[in-house]
Formats: C-alpha cells, structure tokens, sequence
C-alpha cells in the first residue's frame, strides 16, 4: 500500500533522498517530467492540452526526526531534533540511525532508581541519549556519522475500522494524496511538487514556486486534530474523520478567501464532508509560495491527524479518500471554468 | 600586510549595520586581487575575480562568497535633558557586556562616552544581583545639557565600542567585530590566493551588509548575482567553559564545515576531502536549523542555489571581546581557495542532481 | 481631511479581506491617476506615469482583528487573534462581521494577570448554536467596534493604524499637480501579519525608491517607555525599526526635503514593530527605502490618537518627495 512504503520510508529535512527516489519511482509513468533542483525539491508536471490556468500542488517530502550531534566517549549518542518535536514523546523509544538504519534506543533512568520528584519533571533533550550499544566512542563511529539523523521504527497498519497509525503522516499524507491525484489525466497543466526542509522554515516550496510560476497553488499537508480527552471541544483544531480540513488562516498564511470558497462549494456540490480547521497556530508550504514573485492564489487542504510530530500519528481512510476527491473535482472544475480569478 | 595586520584593521573599522560605508570603503582600497568591484542598491561590497587560466572552454561557474561587514552596535534613542544619551541595540546585545564599556559616538564628529548606570553604592543589595536592564543604561558623553549638544547629536545617531585589538598568547587576538570581519579577512585572503591559481570559476566575493538583522544585504546581493555555488563565511561559537563541547568548534583547529539541511551535502563532502586531501584541519558543525548567517538567505534565492557554510571558530560572540586564533582565518582561507580552484564543470551541474 | 479620515477607518477591512476599504479608496483616487488595478493579493496599485525615477508609496488597508474558531452550543464563539492584538484592550469591547453582527467580548474566570485569548469569548446574543449560526460562521473574520471621535486638533479611531497612512496618500494624490517621476501609490493588504502584500506589490514593480507611510508609537504620556517621538511634533522620519534601517540617502532625503520647505519633522527610532519598508527594501537586488511616520498614541487599541498637524506635514512630505528630481537615487 502506497501509504504504507511512504509512511515507512526515512527521509528529515535536507536528507529526503530515500522519500524522493520512491516517489519517483511512482510517478514515473505518471507525468510528462520530473526534475530536481538545488534543494532536492522534486517537480513534476503533465503538460495537459490546454495552457492553463497552470495549477501546482504542493506536499512536502520531509519528516521531523533527530540530528546526531556528537559521539560521546561511551558510545552513546547525542542528538537534537530536526524540525519542532516535543522532547516527552521521545523517551524510551526505539530508532534507526543513518544511511544503514542502525538500531537504537533513547532511554531513560529506571524508575528503581528515581526519586518520586523525578518523574513529574519533563526529560529535556539534553538528559537524552540513544543508545546503538556500542561500547566506547571509536566503535559507534564506526556505524555512524555526526549529521546523521534518526527516525522512528513505527510500523505503519491499519486499525479499528477506518483508521490508520503510522510515522510522519505530516507529510507522507499529503504526498500519497498528491501522487494519487496525479493518477488521473487533465487538460490543464498540473505541477505536482514534492518539497524539501518544510519542517525546517518552509525552505523549498518557495524556490519551487519561483521556478513553475503557477496561476494558482493548493498545498496537500497533514495537521494537528486535537479531538481527544482533556482537550476542551473549542480547542478541538480538527476532528478525525469529519472530512479534509481547509485552512482559513495560519500562521504563515491566510489563504485566498476565493479559492477556500470555491473550495467550500464544490465540497457541498459533491457531497464530499469537509471542516474548517479551527486553529490559527502553525505554518505551511502556503505561506512560501502565496509570497513568491508578484503573488499566488493559494488554499490548504489538509488531512486530520492526532498526535502529530510524535512516532505514532492517526488519520482516517475516509477523510484521506474524500480529500483526493476534493481536490480532483477541484481541478475539473478549473478545467471547464478556467482560472477566473 | 598580513592576516593579523588585516584583521586588525577590519576589527577597528567602523561600520554597524546600515552604515557600513567605512568598511565599503576601506576594502575598495586594500583588496587589489579584484578584476572588478561594485556597490549594490543597498551597499554589498561585490568584488569580483574571474577565471584564472581557464583554457578555450567556455564553462564558468559563478561562486559566492559571503562574509558580513556590518557590526552590532548601538543606536541613540534619546538625549535627555541633563546630556545622557539613552539607546537602543542593532543586532543581538547581551546587555550586561555593555557597563562601563568605553564607547564612540559618531555624530557630526566622533565624540568619545562611557557606558554608565547607577552606582552600585546607592544601590540596595538585592538590585546588585541583578543585571542592569538595558533602560536603565546610558551614554555619558561628558556634556551638561541637551542643548549643548544640540549640533553634535540627533537621536538616530550610532555607537560602537572603543576596541583596539588585544594581541593574546599563542595565535590568539581579540576585538569587537570580529564576527564578521574574520570572514571578510577570509574573502581577501583567499582571493589573494586565488589570483595565483587557475581556476575556472568567477568569483564574487561579497562583504554583505545587514547580516546582524537578518541577512538582509545576502537576500537582495545573491537576487542580483544568481550564483551557482554560494558559500558564507562566519564566526561559529568556540570553545570555553559552561558551554556543552559538542556545540562548539575548537579555536586553532581550523575552520567549522556546516552540516545540516542549510547545506547541501555534495559541497559538505567536497570541502571535507578538499581539507583532507591538502591536511587542513577542521571541525564539523552540525547544525538542525538553517543557520544565523547569509547563508540561510543566499539558499532559497529564486530557484535555490547550492550552499555551504565554513565558521571561524570564535569565543565570546557578541560582546566587545570576541577572541579568535588568526592562523584559523588563514587555513579557513587555504581550503576555501582549493576548493574554488578544484571546481569542475561536472561537479557544478550535478548539483541539481537528487 | 477629517470627513476623509473618518470614512477610512469607520470601514470594515480586517488582515486577509479589505475589499472595502479597496473600492473606497479607488472612488476616492480612479480619476487622479492613469491606472489602477488590483493584484494577487489584492494590493490596490494607483499608478501615475512619469519619465522620472519610479517610487513606491505604500500605506496598509488592513487592520487587526479576530477570527472566529468554534461556536458552541450555547452560541459563544471562541477566537483567535488576526494580527497584534492586546487582550487588555479587548476587555469588553465590542466587535462587527462584515455582515453588521455585533459581539461583545468576554472571558472565563481567573487572575487578569493569566488572560490569554483562549479564555476569552464572543457573545452575539444568540441563545444557542442554531440562532448564532445564522449569523455568523467558523472561519468569519471581524473588527474592532469603535466610532470615530474629533477632538479638534487631534483625532481617535480605530484602526488609524494605517487607514491614516491611506489618508495621507488619497490626500497626497488630489493635491498632485505635477510630477516628472513614475509613482506607484500602493494600498496595500496582509501587512499586520507580515508584511505580505507589500512583499508582493514591490516585486511586480522593483522601485528605485521606496517609502511606506505608516504610524509610529510617541513617548510622550505618562510613564511612558521611552521613546523621542510626540504628537505634534511633525512628521516623523524612522532610522530604524525591527523590520528596516532606513537606507542612509533616504533619511538624508526626507531631512532636507523637510527642512527645505519648512514642514516640521522629528527623527524616530523604533524598538519593536515593522512597515512594508521591511519588506519594499529586500525587492530583488535591493530598493533604497524609508518610512515616513504618523505619530500615534495607542497604537493597536480601539481608541488610535494622532495630530490633525503632523498628519498634514506628512501629506506635505509626500508632495515634496514626489516633486524632487531624485537625482541620487
């Protein structure tokens, strides 16, 4: 299952060649083109037979995931985060390091030995190790590299009825949609970017942007749906399940009102369940490309996702499924409408 | 002259960002290995070096080197009624290096001040613990009122810190500005060096200006030259105490080669062989967020450019005593010019190759 | 002017949605200049030809405001903040969608000392969800309820920050006799978050100058933090702020364009706080650039206070750079 390779795969910001050479290899048969550029964004297009309005849909390829710093004299590792990962989700848990996926594991002080104050404080990144148990420094430098970076081992399944659980939903969703998307034929142009360095400031999309020019953007994103005990329902960002979310202002972007609109219509028109998320907080692709040259019409479209940024995030088949309808009914619309905006 | 002599110079150089016409200046005299040099809109110094020996083909690659000549400094808010000068930062300042730093205001003319606050005899005990807060610091120009000050400062006016450089033992010298004058005295040693060696490269070696408050002279600079290589050369933080090993490059071993996604790997991995292959010792600097300097803006300039990082290693960043080895300026220097002179044209178009 | 102004910031124009603001302006100016014509992101660009040198004047249309996130079942409505927004100063105040829904705001129990907008609320008086649905919706945007007051010399209103700024150029274009220099008057959008139409307005035109009008906090009432800029004191020329440094030349210009024709000005350094000189100046390969500053007291609260005097030295500021040669640039 698409999901599943693309899920699994390994790839943290500025080091997205595993995810990249993948997609690729998917969408080979799909598109006219696909090149690369300075940052390793992947862009594709297929050409169809009008000359516009030229549409490009971005996604970006990268994962948040772990630098190794140093290689300390025990052998243990020292690493900080790579893209925003909050340091509580990281204690004892297991994962690959570099280019040969080096098993390891962040531990933690048993809880034998700890004093009951202990626990109530949150491990900081810098009381943190992983441990690839080699026994001394000239050892672990032997299987990795400073400037390595360390990903999750989840496995990606599905599970209860409609649901799936797996690593990096932000933004292999968005990827998987967007390659799907592209399965389809259409008569306008359509670029299909694969972004680098999201996660790190938005890094790609812009040079991307610059370099296709298009007369309209949607960004395809995995979000935070905060629809779980303890948080009240007004602080609910999005809820699992209740359809693909269309952002109505982020941090980076408020995205055209014309095209959330439009958007909003052809959701209703189709009978395809849609929410708007309801948070302002966080940044994407959007802000980038919205900002590029004399300005782009830009929308979100975003799946669902609980416990994003951790090892284990969940979404929902149904939304992922109605979010490519959404955008495909988009696109046919554009074609028989042109781009009146 | 030589580095130390250079670096010298840069240091005492007068030149806070937005105004740093005197450094502009001062390079345009001394930096003779250029085939050209320019002033951009907002003031980038770009001299420019071309090939050197590069036979009939026609390939020239355009690298960038960047390296700020703006410094942080202090910018005058207010004259109050008694002569005191109240101020503002421009750039990042920990504000307990400032008291009872010597300081020169440049007005109509250069006026000498000191840095005070109150005493810490009419203080009570538990306001000594503290640090002074910014506002609560001025210049003390040694006139009585603001009306005799009237013609000699406007409030907009700058500030910079009374530094001479302090020549330590070992290899060592401290100053003011050496972030980033060290990269500027890179630049010119490595064109010094280039223009000796076949290179097929053009090179535009630009002492940006802005860096200080947010790489905005690297922004607009990299827009008008589009290079095909751009590489920032600035201060990283070096060893001392209280501070974890594994986030500092240690002073006298080199240059810091950046790592991390505001680097782009096959550049990584040339520069390390390069400084292996001719024994210059470095340190590497991983880094999980594009980092503080030009290089951060020059990477995302229209369709993106490839970019690297190479960091003089520097204590005490930011403060009126930073303290660098200079025969690090001079292997930093070393490497950089191999690697230019080693650039070929394969190397520089498979760098849009993923 | 004051009939001028108070049509301005009397309008409905929050970050992200200030179409109103952009046809009023356009009655105001269309048959003034040779062009206008509205871009991608709904920058209005008024455009006057000329052989000279092309400037780009910019002052914002957008102002801050709220957006709507959740509406409960007893037909409260949670939001969040479109730009800088104190919650201090929204204590009971009211708001207005575009649709005239009035909503006042309240908030949850607790020290005032720990109030952040999450604990905060909308109260349209609307008994439940059904009844608060029919007039407003997640994702509506809204802006401070507040009328106009004339104080004489000065003036209070909300969002002054910057229909001022609009004010001084619609004004600066009916005084426009003459100029030989190529002028680019941009309204602009999405400033309060960034900057953004400005960003985009500029790269479609690349500027050999440009200047933003704007307001600038004073440091003349009580205990105020410090700062040398008063109401009534002129128009204010910025060296700096957290978004520019004023390019040297530009500030040089301002200054003897000031004192040359006698208009009275003050020098500004600002600590916080940016205009769309921060985005005009980094166009491309660079635009010498300045800001041109409207005192103003409160800035960000529902009651903005600037001098009928320094908003009138702007406008004479503008005309006299519009005149200039601009040789050196």
């Amino acid at each position: 299952m698409l999901l599943k390779r693309l899920s699994e795969a390994c790839g943290g910001p500025g080091q997205e060649g595993e995810v990249r050479d993948l997609i690729r290899s998917e969408v080979k048969d799909l598109v006219d083109q696909a090149t690369t550029d300075a940052l390793g964004n992947l862009i594709t297009v297929k050409n169809g037979t009008k000359a516009g309005p030229k549409v490009m849909i971005a996604a970006h390829m990268d994962e948040v995931a772990l630098m190794i710093m140093s290689i300390e004299k025990s052998g243990l590792l020292k690493f900080h985060p790579i893209g925003g990962i909050d340091p509580r989700v990281l204690v004892a848990k297991t994962v690959v390091v570099g280019k040969n996926r080096v098993p390891g594991v962040i531990g933690s002080k048993p809880i034998h030995l700890q004093r009951p104050e202990e626990r109530r404080k949150a491990l900081g990144v810098e009381e943190l190790y992983i441990d690839i148990g080699a026994a001394k420094k000239e050892e672990a430098e032997r299987l990795v590299n400073i400037g390595d970076l360390a990903y999750f081992t989840t496995e990606f399944a599905t599970i209860g009825p409609d649901k799936f659980k797996g690593k990096a939903l932000d933004d292999r969703v968005g990827c998987a949609m967007l390659i799907d998307v592209l399965r389809d034929n259409y008569q306008i142009p359509v670029y299909g970017a694969f972004t680098v360095q999201e996660e790190v400031g938005l890094r790609g999309a812009g040079t991307a942007a610059y370099q296709i020019q298009p007369d309209l953007a949607l960004v395809l994103e995995g979000t935070t749906a905060a629809d779980v005990p303890e948080t009240p329902k007004h602080k609910h960002a999005t809820t699992v399940g209740k359809g693909p979310c269309l952002t109505v202002m982020d941090s980076s972007v408020i995205p055209d009102p014309r095209l959330v609109a439009k958007l909003m219509q052809l959701a209703h028109k189709h009978n395809i369940p849609v929410q708007y998320r309801r948070n302002t907080a966080g940044g994407t692709d959007a802000g980038k490309i919205q900002q590029t040259g004399t300005g782009i019409p830009v929308a979100v479209i975003a799946l669902p996702c609980r416990y994003i940024h951790s090892p284990v995030a969940i979404g929902s088949q149904t939304d992922y499924d109605n979010a490519v309808k959404l955008v495909k009914v988009f696109l046919r619309s554009l074609e028989e409408e042109g781009g009146d905006q | 002259m030589d580095v130390k002599e250079i670096l010298a110079n840069l240091s005492e150089g007068t030149g806070i960002s937005g105004y740093e016409h005197g450094l502009a200046d001062y390079l345009e005299q001394h930096c003779p290995w250029a085939d050209e040099i320019r002033q951009d809109k907002l003031g980038n110094l770009i001299m420019v070096q071309r090939a050197r020996n590069a036979a009939e083909q026609p390939y020239r690659p355009k690298v960038m080197l960047a390296a700020h000549m703006d410094e942080i400094g202090l910018i005058i808010t207010k004259i109050d009624d008694e002569g005191f000068l109240r101020f503002s930062t421009v750039g990042g300042i920990d504000q307990r290096v400032l008291l009872a730093q010597e300081v020169i205001v440049h007005g109509k003319t250069d006026l000498p001040g000191v840095i005070g606050a109150e005493p810490p005899h009419v203080q009570d005990p538990n306001e000594r613990s503290e640090a002074v807060p910014m506002d609560e610091l001025y210049i003390d120009v040694g006139y009585d009122s603001k009306e005799q000050l009237a013609e000699l400062v406007r409030v907009g006016d700058l500030a910079t810190i009374n530094r001479k450089v302090v020549h330590l033992g070992g290899s060592l010298m401290a100053g003011k500005a050496m972030d980033d004058r060290a990269g500027v005295a890179v630049m010119l040693e490595c064109l010094k060096a280039l223009a000796t060696m076949n290179h097929i490269a053009d090179v535009y070696a630009v002492a940006t200006v802005q860096e200080e408050v947010g790489y905005r002279g690297a922004i607009t600079s990299a827009f008008g030259i589009v290079p095909d290589i751009g590489i920032a050369l600035d201060v990283g933080h070096g060893d001392m105490p209280g501070v974890p090993e594994y986030l500092t490059i240690n002073l006298g071993n080199g240059p810091g080669i950046a790592l991390g996604p505001h680097v782009h790997p096959s550049l990584h991995k040339r520069l390390v062989q390069t400084a292996k292959e001719w024994n210059i010792s470095y340190s590497l600097e991983p880094a999980t967020r594009p980092s503080g300097t030009d290089a951060y803006a020059i990477q995302i300039t229209q369709a993106g450019i490839p970019t690297a990082l190479l960091s003089i290693p520097l204590r005490y960043m930011h403060t009126p005593v930073e303290t660098l080895n200079w025969d690090d300026v001079r292997k930093t220097a070393r490497l950089l010019a191999q690697f230019i002179a080693e650039l070929d044209q394969e190397f520089v178009e498979g760098l849009k190759c993923f | 002017m004051k009939s001028l102004i108070k049509d301005l910031v009397e309008s409905w124009g929050p970050t992200g949605f200030e179409t109103e603001v952009t046809e009023k302006i356009r009655a105001y100016i269309a048959d003034r200049v040779d062009e206008c014509t509205v871009d991608a992101l709904g920058n209005l660009i008024a455009h006057k030809k000329g052989s000279g040198k092309k400037v780009m004047f910019s002052a914002h249309m957008d102002e801050i405001g709220i957006v709507v996130t959740y509406i409960d079942d007893d037909g409260f409505l949670r939001f969040s903040n479109v730009g800088g927004l104190n919650v201090l100063t929204m204590l009971g105040g009211r708001v207005r969608f575009a649709n005239g829904t009035i909503g006042v705001i309240g908030r949850e129990k607790g020290d005032l000392k720990d109030l952040t907008i999450d604990k905060m609320f909308i109260d349209i008086g609307a008994a439940n969800k059904e009844e608060a649905e029919q007039k407003v919706s997640v994702g509506d945007f809204a802006i401070c309820h507040r009328e106009f007051a004339d104080l004489g010399q000065r003036l209070v209103a909300k969002s002054m920050d910057d229909r001022i700024g609009c004010a001084v150029l619609v004004e600066a274009i009916r005084r426009l006799d003459h100029s030989d220099n190529d002028l680019y008057f941009v309204f602009s959008t999405q400033e309060e978050v960034g900057l953004r139409g400005a960003r985009t307005a500029a790269y479609g035109i690349d500027p050999d100058l440009g200047i933003a009008i704007d307001v600038t906090r004073t440091g003349d009432t009580p205990e105020a933090p410090r700062m040398d800029v008063s109401l009534g004191k002129g128009a204010a020329i910025k060296v700096k702020d957290a978004s520019v440094i004023a390019h040297p030349k530009v500030k040089q210009l301002m200054v003897r364009l000031a004192k040359a024709n006698r208009i009275k000005h003050q020098l500004e350094v600002l600590e916080a706080g940016g205009t769309d000189a921060g985005a005009i100046h980094l166009t491309k390969s660079g635009v010498p650039s300045g800001t041109i500053s409207i005192p103003c007291r409160y800035v960000h609260s529902p009651s903005e206070m600037v001098d009928l005097g320094d908003v009138e030295n702007c406008v004479e500021l503008v005309l006299a750079i519009c005149r200039d040669p601009l040789a050196e640039f």
